[in-house]
């Protein structure tokens, strides 16, 4: 049955390529007439094989030109009676079609005017499904959103079995819907479960399972180097293979049908019976609710479109889909979404320029779960690594987490074994400094004390050459404290990972006066080799992320303390859109981590990072309670019940540290607001002081490395769109409650005076 | 010093047409003028022993599950070791060594040449040794037998190969071994009793010998079909090909050209001396086939690629010294060889088009010095492939490093006895094959140079230079 995974910080939007700079295109619509720039086609043999290829871009997507292209294109085919079926393919290699223009709608002002957009596509691809000649759809690479719902208006599909080839309909994860007909064809293509799979979920569907599932035909065999180079020779051999196929359809030597088999008639049976299929509506509606915590209304539309098409007939599921995505476009919730695609691509990006050499050999010190997971994904792509620690236990067990990460990929298939191992032979796991001597980078991640930090900055430093940068991986100690010890300051740069680091995909890189811009450009692309979002941002005490997070928990301890139980306190924040309850993420992020960086940045930041008593978090840490890693925190884990326990013994030190909940500023939306705006204070206040580049960074770096809720597209959007004055009222009377911890800061007031004052434009 | 002596007495007579064919090459360039300045006639070099290739035979190659079914791999080597026996004549204990080659080893005789030795009577002081590298096993028995022979450890080294497709190892799966092993080391009946109730039935499905690439996963057939579509061959010219082959092997079959096989009385059977394999169809028979591997677009089909078969080979090298001693005419001098290794996925089958240019400059020759082309012909595609590959200049400097193409072999020079896709392919028994095709064709046609050539599994290929002996 289909679940939602909504856009939390591990899925990411990944799917969706870069959609920018074509706001230039409609300009030179007029002249299109003359020569068309994006779509072409000849007549091969009574096949018309039509060619899509957007010049500005490095993947096409349906923008306006590309559609008019288009609509003349096959209006030109049908006038053609020589033609007696049609190949559509795209010249660009990795890419058939990306998704529809997203400028395109963020120019509307309107629903209405989103909706009459989505209804051009909706006819254009009705056209071609009831099209006269059949239509082929030869898939190689992405083939998203409406590059999906045009493939499947077609009449035949085959898709590439390259890696690069996925098909899916990631509309959701922008807070919107198939508009131009998915949801009206998919559930007859694939099946209901399937659909709705696809839909609510978004995810990428490899070539070969959607062979499975019915969404292409057949599979191509992606081909090495010949004549040509294998991109070039895989696209002419899946348009010699697709202009087969065509002609296979004109002369009815190919069937579209597909033989169904015996589960799939019983399903189809099953799923004529309208209760059934109300059942499934309703469980589909009931699992969307409990995961999305109605915070998302895009998969609840989308139920009501398919259940409209299929209930209604097509004609009315049509016009409830254009609506709907009207509608939608214009949520702050879709905003916030493509807000952070837009700024998950800008943090792909290094803004350093080229570093003056690549980084082929790293070295990681510390084979620790940070440590090893930094090697994980460093010979991941392709670059050798040694992974150095002090013991023989400590660094099988580190190498033995390599192992199992790399090996979990084989049993999901993404890997093979041969190319497991093939990885695996990059890592040199060592006790001793042999091989430093031709390191380009190291990375350390040993334990987060300063002395062992200075010792370990010492050690490195005599052993490594001169161009060797050197990347500190803490996540609140101040870099210039660490290169204090060092003779090279200019070389010395911090790397702040989020754990799992082979799932996170957030990177944190903190520079500091004397970091040099090369070795910012040479940590940034590491970064981005690694396949990290990257935000860089300035040295301080928790830098921005640690910053943010530490009084967002030291709120959730005072709310602890208060009584509010951690089941409580989870639902509340999951309630308000974090993907993670605040205690369930203590626990994750270690007690005792939380522990030492409360007592850090309560010292550097004083009364403003107060709230929960830090003596809590040390007496469960004594306890033995540091969270998931020592089977206990706030909850008990370790047994496979589904149900998580809470741990009495946390229960027992929250007793005796108990405080009195304050009436007026304890109901549950006050515990929410205390929690968000706290961690939203902070995050402005790390602009205000410059430790933040620009919101955008801001945003990413809460929502990918913090998992600040993505509906609301992460604190600055946040603020935007609740209204920074709001935000200050509400944030005065909790002050009253409870002190400066509330006491919002200068850029936050600025914003609340003057209502023009936005973060995002 | 004997060699040497020959050497200088061959360097005289050079007939009028190789002489204009060497002129005109020399103007070309200059790379041709080393070439000149060595002897054109032979490829001797100084400080190098001359190798020979004394004589080579084999049995038929029949398909498998045909007249050699309930044989064991040894056996067709044993029948491939006497034969070369009774054909040379030569003592049993003259032979200082046998390596043998073999691709799916039978496990109760790994060290098949061992044992095949010594069931063929070979004396029991004569070591043996197995080696493997797919396809080009055998080519490794020979190359490994010229190196013992170079480095003066032997004189005479009977080489050799052999594939039994006719009966595979098929093992119980990984689970039920383990069970099984376990079962031994069981003391007492009531963990015999618990190790043996843990059998589920999927313990119990078998483990076929992999068919497919261990590194990629993907089978030779696949990747044929791939390949022959990345150069752009088509099913037509697939079928030509393979139609060639049959008809010329039919041709040299009935001419009696293939005069290294053997006749062998198999036990319980009937004497078998000819290849069964050869079966000239017309292009619509081949037309009708279904594609094999990649359905239903693909053009790899049963009749363009070589079939399973049964078979051995064995030859006779020695030093030239050794052999002229025994009193031996040698067939041909074994020289320069070659081994390449490339991408096993994308040019799994592209060997030949590496070896060959490299072989070539090593030997200080041109594809047109060359009159005597064998190439292993796992599939018409892959052939046609290596044609195409090995003419273009582009593929050259992209995935060779070369600054231009090294040419295609003329198709009258190219396997003109037939080739693996109609005499059959057993594996490790293919490469004997060849070098004594060359030698034969060398000595009918009068020729000077031949070249072998082959692919094989894990994206590996050899090639190997072979001089005329004086007639």
């Amino acid at each position: 049955m289909a679940s939602v995974r909504l856009l939390v910080t591990r899925s990411g939007c990944t799917a969706l390529k870069a959609i920018t700079g074509h706001g230039q295109r409609s300009l030179s619509v007029s002249s299109a007439v003359l020569a068309r720039t994006h779509v072409s086609y000849e007549v091969k043999d009574n096949v018309a094989v039509v060619r899509i290829n957007d010049p500005t871009s490095k993947v096409n997507t349906l923008g306006r030109h590309m559609q008019a292209e288009l609509v003349e294109v096959i209006n030109e085919i049908w006038g053609n009676s020589a033609v007696k079926s049609a190949v559509l393919i795209s010249s660009k290699p990795g890419s058939f079609i990306a998704g529809a223009d997203l400028n395109m709608f963020q120019a509307c002002k309107t629903a209405e005017e989103v909706s009459y957009l989505l209804q051009a596509g909706q006819k254009m691809f009705e056209q071609i499904e009831k099209s006269p000649i059949p239509f082929v759809a030869a898939i190689n690479g992405s083939c998203l959103g409406g590059g999906l719902e045009f493939a499947i208006a077609c009449q035949y599909r085959i898709a590439t079995k390259s890696k690069k080839t996925i098909l899916g309909t990631p509309e959701v994860m922008l807070g919107l819907l198939p508009g131009a007909g998915g949801t009206q064809r998919l559930p007859k293509m694939v099946g209901l479960p399937a659909a709705f799979d696809m839909m609510l979920t978004g995810r990428n569907i490899k070539a070969d399972k959607a062979k499975k599932m019915g969404l292409v035909h057949q599979l191509v065999e992606p081909l090495g180097p010949g004549l040509k180079s294998a991109e070039e020779r895989t696209i002419e051999y899946l348009e010699e293979v697709a202009v087969d196929f065509a002609k296979g359809l004109t002369g009815k030597k190919v069937t579209v049908e597909k033989k169904k088999g015996l589960m799939q008639k019983v399903q189809d049976f099953v799923m004529g019976l309208p209760p059934v299929r109300k059942q499934i509506y309703k469980t589909v509606h009931n699992k969307v609710m409990k995961q999305s915590k109605g915070l998302y209304p895009a998969p609840l539309k989308i139920i009501e479109c398919v259940q409209t098409g299929i209930e209604k007939g097509n004609a009315a599921g049509y016009l409830s889909e254009s609506e709907n995505f009207g509608k939608l476009a214009m949520t702050s919730v879709s905003r916030a979404l493509i807000g952070l695609f837009y700024g998950q691509v800008a943090c792909k990006k290094n803004h350093f320029g080229q570093p003056e050499r690549e980084v082929k050999k790293l070295a990681v010190l510390g084979a620790g779960l940070m440590g090893a997971g930094i090697a994980q994904v460093t010979i991941d792509k392709g670059v050798a690594t040694i992974l150095k620690d002090t013991t023989e236990e400590g660094l099988a067990r580190g190498q033995q987490q390599v192992y199992k990460g790399l090996n979990d990929k084989t049993k999901k298939k993404s890997l093979t074994t041969f190319e497991r191992d093939r990885i695996m032979s990059l890592l040199s796991g060592q006790l001793d400094y042999r091989g430093f001597e031709n390191a380009d980078m190291v990375i350390e991640a040993v334990f987060e004390d300063l002395s062992i930090k200075h010792k370990v900055v010492k050690e490195v430093e005599a052993v490594i050459p001169p161009h060797c940068i050197f990347a500190t991986n803490t996540s609140a100690l101040p870099i210039k404290d660490i290169a204090a010890a060092s003779k090279r300051p200019e070389k010395l740069i911090g790397m702040h990972y989020f754990s799992p680091v082979d799932k996170m995909q957030l990177l944190e890189i903190i520079t500091t006066s004397k970091t040099s811009k090369d070795t910012t450009a040479s940590a940034v692309a590491v970064g981005l080799k690694q396949g990290k979002v990257i935000i860089v941002v300035g040295d301080g005490p928790g830098f921005y992320t640690t910053r943010c997070l530490a009084p967002m928990l030291a709120e959730a301890v005072r709310a602890l303390q208060e009584g509010v139980g951690p089941k409580k306190l989870d639902s509340l924040t999951t309630g308000f859109g974090f993907p993670v309850g605040a205690a369930t993420l203590a626990d994750e992020v270690g007690i005792d981590v939380a522990a030492h960086v409360a007592e850090d940045l309560g010292k550097a930041f004083g009364t403003r990072f107060g709230g929960g008593n830090v003596e809590v978090l040390k007496m469960m840490v004594q306890k033995g309670f540091k969270g998931r890693k020592s089977g206990k925190g706030c909850y008990v884990y370790g047994a496979k019940s589904k149900e998580k326990k809470v741990n009495s013994g946390a229960e027992d030190i929250l007793k005796s540290f108990k405080l009195t909940a304050p009436p007026a500023v304890s109901a549950d939306e006050d515990i929410q607001y205390r929690l968000v705006s706290r961690f939203v204070n902070e995050a402005v206040l790390c602009l205000q002081e410059g430790i933040l580049p620009d919101p955008v960074q801001g945003d990413i770096g809460a929502v990918f490395g913090l998992g600040f809720p993505p509906c609301l597209g992460g604190p600055f959007r946040f603020v935007d769109s609740y209204g920074a004055d709001k935000l200050v009222q509400k944030m005065k009377h909790f002050e009253e409650a409870y002190g400066n911890q509330f006491t919002p800061c200068q850029l936050l007031l600025d914003h609340a005076k003057d209502s023009s004052k936005r973060f995002h434009k | 010093m004997a060699s040497m002596l020959l050497t200088s007495l061959r360097s005289s007579p050079l007939t009028s047409v190789q002489a204009a064919q060497f002129a005109a090459r020399s103007l070309s360039t200059s790379v041709h003028l080393q070439a000149q300045a060595k002897s054109k006639k032979t490829l001797a070099k100084p400080g190098v022993k001359n190798i020979v290739l004394v004589d080579g035979v084999r049995t038929p190659f029949l398909q498998s599950g045909t007249t050699y079914a309930d044989l064991m791999p040894h056996d067709l080597a044993r029948a491939a070791l006497q034969g070369l026996l009774n054909r040379t004549g030569l003592p049993k204990d003259a032979v200082d060594y046998i390596v043998y080659g073999t691709v799916i080893q039978e496990v109760k005789t790994s060290n098949v040449a061992r044992e095949a030795a010594l069931g063929a009577g070979f004396s029991d002081k004569t070591p043996a040794h197995t080696v493997t590298m797919a396809c080009i096993s055998s080519n490794q028995a020979m190359t490994t037998a010229v190196g013992l022979i170079a480095a003066g450890q032997c004189d005479a080294v009977v080489a050799g190969g052999v594939e039994f497709m006719s009966d595979v190892p098929i093992r119980h799966s990984r689970k039920m071994r383990k069970t099984m092993l376990s079962l031994n080391k069981a003391k007492t009946l009531g963990a015999r009793l618990s190790l043996l109730g843990s059998i589920r039935l999927a313990h119990l499905s078998p483990e076929l010998p992999a068919v497919a690439e261990f590194s990629t996963a993907e089978t030779m057939g696949h990747s044929a079909d791939r390949l022959a579509a990345a150069f752009g061959v088509s099913r037509l010219e697939q079928d030509e090909f393979a139609l060639r082959s049959h008809t010329l092997a039919k041709k040299a079959q009935d001419g009696g050209m293939l005069s290294d096989v053997i006749s062998f009385k198999v036990p319980g059977r009937d004497i078998v001396s000819k290849d069964n394999g050869i079966r000239p169809a017309t292009m619509e028979q081949l037309a009708k086939l279904k594609p094999a591997f990649i359905k239903p677009h693909g053009t790899v089909t049963a009749a363009n690629s070589s079939f399973l078969t049964d078979g051995a080979s064995a030859v006779l090298i020695m030093s030239e010294e050794k052999a002229l001693a025994m009193g031996y005419k040698p067939k041909a001098y074994l020289r320069d060889f070659v081994y390449v290794s490339q991408d096993p996925k994308d040019q799994l089958l592209l060997g030949p088009t590496y070896a060959t240019p490299k072989v070539l400059e090593k030997s200080g020759l041109t594809l047109n010095d060359i009159d005597v082309f064998e190439f292993h012909e796992a599939f018409a595609g892959q052939i046609m492939a290596n044609l195409k590959a090995m003419e273009s200049d582009w593929f050259a400097q992209t995935y060779m490093g070369r600054k231009t193409k090294v040419g295609a072999p003329p198709m009258e020079k190219f396997n003109t006895w037939g080739g693996s896709l109609s005499l059959g392919h057993p594996f490790a028994a293919t490469g004997c094959r060849l070098v004594t095709t060359v030698a034969h064709r060398l000595q009918k046609e009068g020729g000077q140079y031949g070249l072998v050539a082959a692919c094989a599994a894990g994206g590996q290929g050899h090639a190997m230079v072979i001089e005329a002996y004086p007639q």
